[in-house]
């Protein structure tokens, strides 16, 4: 390899370039751009080819900056490719439709004959004549409409694999064999066994193009959920330049440009309001059903809708890098793994076609040995219904098609699960933790009440306190400081400023000590309490959390403040008790607030003054008693506990929260969010489970019947015709029950 | 019946060493770039050697319109990719450790392997 800089070739589509003469000027200007080595255009079909280490964006920018536009050209949108591929699916079903309706016109046929008109043997002369010309018939529809089969079985032969080809084209290929042997030399068989099955042929191909072409259009289902979520993606954007304005395709888009959105219309990129107000609905990407109102500075994300006004943002994500296009890619990277539930189907997926051959010479052996006459007849007969009969599709696809059907679904309801891992164990959680701040309440603390001692007034007071507490990160503090903000108070700077974690804050201001915080700071400065206690004992009773002010060594105030639970959570909080989830609120707040809260949300085991750093101890802890244990917390303060658990879950307001920093990321703010989580993920692990039993209980039963095994009891001895109608009937089955998981409803707050 | 049972038995060897204890030939890439066809349910090459620590480029033809050979999946690495029809379909691989990678359609029946050397 060498070490210079990255060297590639891209090509653009130049757009605007009338004339020839435009090729120099354009092919001038890729020359200034640093890092182009190489520029070749094309004028007839209006593309330029650049070798060298440019960057797209600079390239495209040199081509516009002379009035011309240039288009990456292999960058297809998602769209298209989506577009394309449901043309390619619609494609290969009417294929697959035509291969079953001309193997079906020759096998119904034969197969009535056989059943109705006359038995399929072969003795006279005329009989071997007219045998041979429905033989050769039989061979035409089995290249028309199987020759798919025949050479993928031949391919991955010589490459010393076999699939699924390779066992149909092995039967059907036995049947047609045997039956041209009994027309070309009856001599070789026993009399009795002069039978030709071209029906069977013809027959399993039109069933298995039939199941397939279904399959096909089950397939085209499971990914509903990701094609809503890429048709979520504008198409273009209305950038406006001075005044301006103007419609370009969503790839032009770059960061800071200047755009407008007017009501009705997606948002093409993730920006922030510069000018104007509107409400939008962000439904598709949260499951947050409410719109939401948004005014300059506030972040508008990609794919939400525009309701009521007409708005000016300003680009902050395009491309990639949207809010969108990470939930898509998560999405989809998700959709493609598997839970190790699904491993064990993989490993014997990998055995199980050679296994079913050595399955088919044992039984074509056994009825040679001891089976009745005539054996070659009847061994044929088993070999070709083992072969059809066995269906490693329906093995392999049971978990691939769940997960894809229930990690869409959750998607749609603003659930983003990282990986099938996740969300099996997910369906396995006993223990839930809960982080109180912003998973159970709002996560806004707001003052409630403020006491005052010694006759002090509130706005002496309120200022000292907003002035210590403006130099704290706490979201106690935040709370205090947008108070003050509101009663206009005015803050002084705090010498001396020092945060105690878990007590509180120390300060001094003109001279004097300030102290704020839980009665341990006050004990630690020795400052007498006892006025207050009953007071702080009362607010911290009814949820609130109160805290001490003293101003040099006398108390002065108790200022309360309050966090909101959400309006949700109590129903939410019961539905998980319903599921049998053991729940334990976490908290920094003190005793009293903490039982208090967890009181008015049902929650019978919290903890209360946890420090953050002890999330995870408790999170362990739970573990260690053999629990399978979730925690629920904002992604960011709780990142480590989430880490620790057997599944994190990140829960944000909106589209704030950070995607990708837990296992399952709840986009909607509300706990019913969780409640959902846990009951697709059940919902989609018991899929799971129906569809490799299903599968297994299919295999390991229908291959002995198939083989025979039933004969010698009842005399019964399945006909391949049989065989590939319930081979094609257990793949669909499988991707059928997967759709199942379409009707899932997650819980609308 | 002697012989058809002999024929029987070397037929079930057959099978075994064929599928099972054959080792394919591989395929060196000294470029780290390769191109697969995938089509007629196999990635040919399928047994892939490249060179451990430097990225790996590989590009996928699919030229089977089946809806097995439209995904890819890198287990081990976590990685999965939708194979649009035809040859544009590029996959960055990051540098590998020594060690084979498996690579197989969702059904694994498609099936291959990295060998990072």
């Amino acid at each position: 390899m060498s070490n210079r800089a990255p060297q590639n070739n891209q090509s653009f589509i130049i757009e605007g370039a009338s004339c020839a003469s435009c090729v120099s000027k354009i092919e001038k200007a890729l020359h200034n751009v640093q890092g182009v080595d190489v520029v070749e255009m094309n004028f007839a079909q209006r593309t330029v080819s650049i070798d060298g280490s440019a960057d797209e964006t600079s390239i495209i920018r040199s081509v516009q900056d002379i009035g011309y536009n240039a288009k990456p050209m292999n960058s297809e949108s998602e769209q298209d490719a989506l577009d394309e591929k449901a043309q390619a699916d619609d494609a290969h079903y009417k294929v697959l439709m035509r291969n079953m309706y001309i193997a079906l016109l020759v096998g119904v046929p034969l197969m009535l004959y056989g059943l109705f008109i006359g038995d399929m043997s072969v003795n006279t002369f005329n009989q071997r004549a007219a045998w041979f010309v429905v033989g050769l018939i039989t061979l035409g529809v089995m290249v028309l409409t199987g020759n798919h089969f025949y050479r993928g079985a031949w391919q991955s032969f010589k490459n010393h694999s076999a699939n699924m080809d390779t066992l149909i084209a092995l039967g059907t290929g036995t049947a047609w064999v045997y039956s041209m042997v009994v027309i070309v030399a009856p001599a070789l068989l026993p009399e009795m066994a002069r039978h030709v099955y071209f029906e069977a042929s013809a027959m399993i191909l039109g069933l298995i193009n039939l199941g397939l072409a279904f399959e096909v259009k089950a397939r085209g289902r499971t990914s509903e959920a990701i094609k809503r979520l890429i048709g979520l993606q504008a198409k273009t954007a209305r950038i406006v330049k001075g005044d301006k304005e103007q419609d370009v395709s969503i790839e032009e888009v770059q960061l800071n440009d200047v755009i407008r959105v007017r009501p009705g219309e997606k948002v093409p990129v993730d920006g922030e309001i510069c000018e104007g107000k509107t409400t939008v609905d962000e439904s598709m990407l949260t499951g947050e059903p409410m719109p939401v109102s948004k005014t300059s500075g506030d972040k508008v994300v990609a794919g939400s809708i525009n309701k009521t006004g007409s708005v000016l943002f300003k680009a902050t994500h395009v491309g990639k890098d949207t809010t969108l296009s990470h939930i898509i890619n998560m999405v989809k990277r998700a959709q493609n793994s598997k839970p190790s539930i699904g491993r064990l189907a993989d490993v014997i997926s990998g055995y199980f076609v050679p296994i079913v051959m050595i399955l088919a010479v044992l039984s074509g052996l056994t009825w040679l040995n001891v089976g009745p006459q005539p054996t070659i007849a009847y061994a044929i007969m088993a070999v070709t219904t083992v072969l059809i009969i066995a269906c490693p599709c329906a093995l392999g696809l049971a978990t691939p098609m769940s997960i894809m059907v229930g990690i869409g679904k959750a998607a749609e309801a603003g659930i983003l699960i990282r990986n099938g891992e996740a969300l099996q164990t997910a369906s396995r959680i006993t223990t839930m933790l809960l982080d109180k701040t912003g998973t159970i309440t709002k996560g806004t603390p707001t003052v409630t009440d403020v006491i005052l001692f010694n006759e002090h007034k509130e706005n002496d007071i309120m200022p000292l306190i907003a002035s210590l507490e403006s130099g704290s990160e706490h979201p106690l503090a935040e709370a205090i400081v947008s108070y003050a903000q509101d009663k206009q108070y005015t803050t002084s700077q705090v010498s001396d400023f020092d945060a105690i974690t878990g007590r509180g804050v120390t300060g001094e201001l003109n001279g004097e000590r300030l102290l704020f915080g839980n009665q341990a700071l006050m004990n630690q400065y020795d400052i007498d309490v006892s006025r207050g206690v009953e007071q702080a004992q009362t607010l911290a009773n009814d949820a609130k959390t109160p805290m001490y002010f003293a101003r040099g060594d006398t108390l002065t105030a108790i200022v309360a403040v309050s966090d909101p639970i959400k309006s949700d959570s109590v129903d939410a909080i019961e539905r998980l008790k319903k599921k049998g989830v053991h729940l334990v609120m976490l908290t920094g707040d003190n005793e009293a607030t903490a039982k208090a809260v967890a009181k008015r949300v049902g929650i019978d085991d919290f903890i209360a003054q946890v420090m953050p750093q002890d999330k995870v101890n408790e999170v362990a802890k739970h573990q260690q008693n053999g629990e399978i244990v979730g925690m629920t917390g904002d992604g960011i303060n709780d990142a480590p506990a989430l880490a620790q658990a057997d599944v994190g879950f990140a829960i944000g307001t909106g589209t704030d929260v950070a995607i990708e920093s837990a296992d399952i990321t709840l986009m909607r703010g509300s706990l019913h969010g969780l409640v959902d989580a846990l009951a697709i993920s059940q919902a989609t692990i018991r899929n799971i489970k129906q569809n490799l039993l299903g599968a297994f209980i299919y295999n390991v039963a229908g291959i002995p019947i198939a083989a025979g095994v039933l004969y010698p009891l009842f005399g019964i001895l399945l006909n391949p015709v049989i065989a590939g109608a319930a081979m094609a009937a257990s793949s669909l089955t499988v991707v059928s029950n997967a759709n199942r998981l379409r009707f899932f409803k997650a819980q609308k707050p | 019946m002697l012989y058809v049972n002999v024929l029987g038995i070397a037929l079930i060897a057959a099978i075994v060493w064929w599928f099972w204890l054959y080792k394919p030939q591989q395929v060196v890439s000294n470029n780290n770039q390769v191109n697969i066809v995938v089509n007629h349910g196999v990635y040919q090459p399928s047994d892939i050697q490249v060179k451990a620590g430097e990225k790996v480029n590989l590009r996928f033809d699919r030229q089977d319109s089946a809806p097995c050979a439209e995904m890819v999946i890198f287990p081990q690495l976590d990685i999965s990719q939708e194979l649009s029809m035809g040859t544009n379909n590029q996959l960055e691989l990051p540098a590998l450790d020594r060690g084979e990678y498996d690579f197989h359609c969702q059904m694994k029946m498609y099936t291959g392997k990295l060998i990072a050397e």
